[in-house]
């Protein structure tokens, strides 16, 4: 009745090698300790929840972990974003993220900003599943709203 | 048993023939058979409630209630007609006791906001379980907040079971409305409504019915289930969307205040003042939603040839077959009664390793559809410390092979992630 394996293979621009390989081996999964930002971000649609902390140290993200549960998609995706932000600038934080909702839009990025992302450049196969990008982004846009409250907090 | 066709069938259903009649069935997703296992959330339509839209429209259409030419007598007879089939349907004592609305949601609203809102008072209490649809929680959350009532829950064990017991004790002498689901759209669970009814009127409440999920998969009758309120949609049940039902007994109808207002609803309007119209008008401002209110008879004719006793016996030994198919999985947990004949047609599941949400895009690139998420009962699916499951739920023209396709689905997912 159904065509088995034939019909999965275009799961294979969602589910990329990296994606998989992020859901699960997630990376920087440990607990900080005194976090200046703990948050927890959640998608009650579908079910995803994520638990992002950080260190701050003079607008540049010193450490992080995240944690949570959820679909594939979104549990890769915070997990490459932990990657991603360590050590850099609430300002380089905020303009990957940028790249990755354009990118996820499908519109173009420029070739410095995919040496940036790296293998974050694995999630635009969420494209074609338009109700999955919701998923992708959940921890990036909670992270950086967090990171410029905080950033916001300390200069004032 | 015999069909119509001469065919011995097991369930009393001609589900081959069924199939014929509804033209989305063969759609290809992906290149794949449909496979509709989402009709807990809607059901499909059959060409006789698509041709009862066109006809009206094409031949009909006029507005209710208002002009002296044949089109508005056709339209108004047509939609009277409606309102008595669907009120023979679920053996209702009055046709006027049949309140067109949007949705169930409508029809609870309305119930909070008209007949709630002048009987409960501050120190009332209003009872539902712990296993409803956010739209038999909220309403009543609200109503509980704004008049300082308490609003309680009574509880059910690990299998979805309603402990009635419990019930019976958070039922006491201040409350004022007891609102229930007939059937859990996460759980599958049947609940007791005749007995609730009981110990509500012994206290001297009223009882709400959230049929949403058993009219049109089992036989419903009002006056057995001796309800004072019971709500379901058209479109769970073959018909379009955008129309629903609320049944009420006409004593407590006659004393609640409208909960619109408008033209129809008014028998008389001055410069200072207006006076409401008779049942079921005074609950129906505006001009109402009358093609759908056809289409509503259609399906309603459609499932009364079925007979309802058919297609519950039928989704009955679906549900049977596919649990024992879905836990010949070991890596998948189904939330609700483990006993098929305590249950309606719908499974909710949980995967050991792949995400609601994986899974059913899995599903889908193989033309399977089913709902993921928190089924809009998110107390409910936390209370089973997960954040989300997997449904599957059934219909009339549903087949064992069908699931049988979803079991395979489901391993051929596994075989997927498991690389």
């Amino acid at each position: 009745m159904t065509g088995g394996m034939s019909g999965l293979d275009q799961m294979d621009d969602l589910y990329e090698v990296i994606i998989l390989d992020h859901y699960r081996s997630p990376r920087n999964t440990s607990a900080v300790e005194n976090p200046d930002i703990d948050l927890e971000v959640n998608n009650p649609f579908c079910g995803d929840e994520v638990r992002i902390q950080m260190k701050i140290d003079r607008n540049i993200v010193s450490h992080v972990g995240i944690t949570g549960r959820g679909c594939a998609i979104s549990q890769a995706s915070a997990s490459l974003l932990a990657e991603l932000v360590e050590g850099k600038s609430s300002d380089q934080v905020h303009g990957a993220v940028d790249s990755v909702r354009r990118l996820l839009k499908g519109e173009n990025i420029t070739d410095q900003e995919a040496d940036t992302l790296g293998d974050i450049e694995a999630l635009q196969g969420v494209r074609k599943f338009p109700v999955r990008i919701k998923c992708a982004l959940l921890s990036w846009v909670g992270l950086d709203d967090a990171l410029k409250d905080h950033i916001a907090g300390v200069k004032s | 048993m015999i069909d119509s066709t001469g065919n011995t069938v097991s369930t009393g259903l001609n589900v081959n023939s069924i199939r014929a009649d509804f033209p989305i069935l063969q759609r290809k997703i992906h290149g794949q058979n449909l496979v509709y296992l989402d009709n807990a959330a809607t059901t499909q339509k059959p060409n006789q409630v698509i041709k009862s839209l066109t006809d009206y429209y094409e031949q009909t259409n006029a507005n209710v209630h208002r002009g002296v030419h044949t089109l508005s007598i056709e339209a108004t007879d047509g939609y009277e007609l409606a309102r008595s089939k669907v009120a023979d349907f679920i053996n209702a004592p009055r046709s006027e006791e049949i309140i067109w609305t949007r949705n169930t949601s409508e029809s609870l609203n309305l119930v909070a906001a008209t007949w709630a809102e002048n009987n409960v008072v501050a120190g009332d209490n209003i009872v539902i379980t712990a296993m409803e649809h956010h739209s038999n929680i909220v309403p009543w959350q609200q109503l509980a907040f704004k008049k300082g009532a308490e609003l309680r829950y009574f509880a059910h064990n690990s299998d979805g079971i309603i402990d009635l017991e419990h019930a019976m004790t958070v039922i006491d002498e201040r409350t004022k409305i007891l609102s229930v689901t007939h059937m859990s759209n996460v759980l599958g669970t049947v609940n007791p409504i005749s007995e609730l009814a009981g110990r509500a009127h012994d206290v001297g409440a009223v009882i709400m019915v959230d049929a949403a999920q058993s009219v049109p998969h089992m036989p419903v009758d009002v006056q057995d289930l001796d309800a004072d309120f019971l709500a379901f949609s058209a479109h769970k049940m073959l018909g379009p969307t955008g129309i629903g039902v609320l049944w009420g007994k006409v004593s407590l109808l006659e004393d609640m205040p409208p909960y619109m207002f408008g033209g129809d609803m008014i028998l008389e309007v001055t410069y200072e003042d207006a006076n409401w119209n008779d049942l079921p008008y005074k609950f129906e401002a505006g001009t109402p939603n009358i093609a759908d209110a056809f289409g509503t008879g259609a399906a309603v004719d459609y499932l009364s040839r079925l007979g309802m006793k058919n297609v519950w016996r039928h989704e009955q030994d679906l549900t049977a077959y596919a649990m024992e198919r879905i836990l010949s999985l070991d890596t998948v947990k189904i939330l609700g009664p483990k006993d098929p004949s305590m249950r309606g047609g719908v499974i909710s599941f949980i995967h050991d390793s792949i995400h609601p949400h994986d899974l059913g895009t899995a599903l889908d690139q193989q033309g399977i559809a089913i709902r993921t998420g928190h089924h809009c009962a998110m107390p409910l699916v936390r209370s089973y410390d997960v954040v989300a499951a997997a449904r599957a739920s059934f219909y009339i023209y549903n087949t064992k092979s069908e699931v049988d396709a979803l079991v395979n689905g489901i391993s051929e997912t596994e075989g997927y992630f498991n690389r």
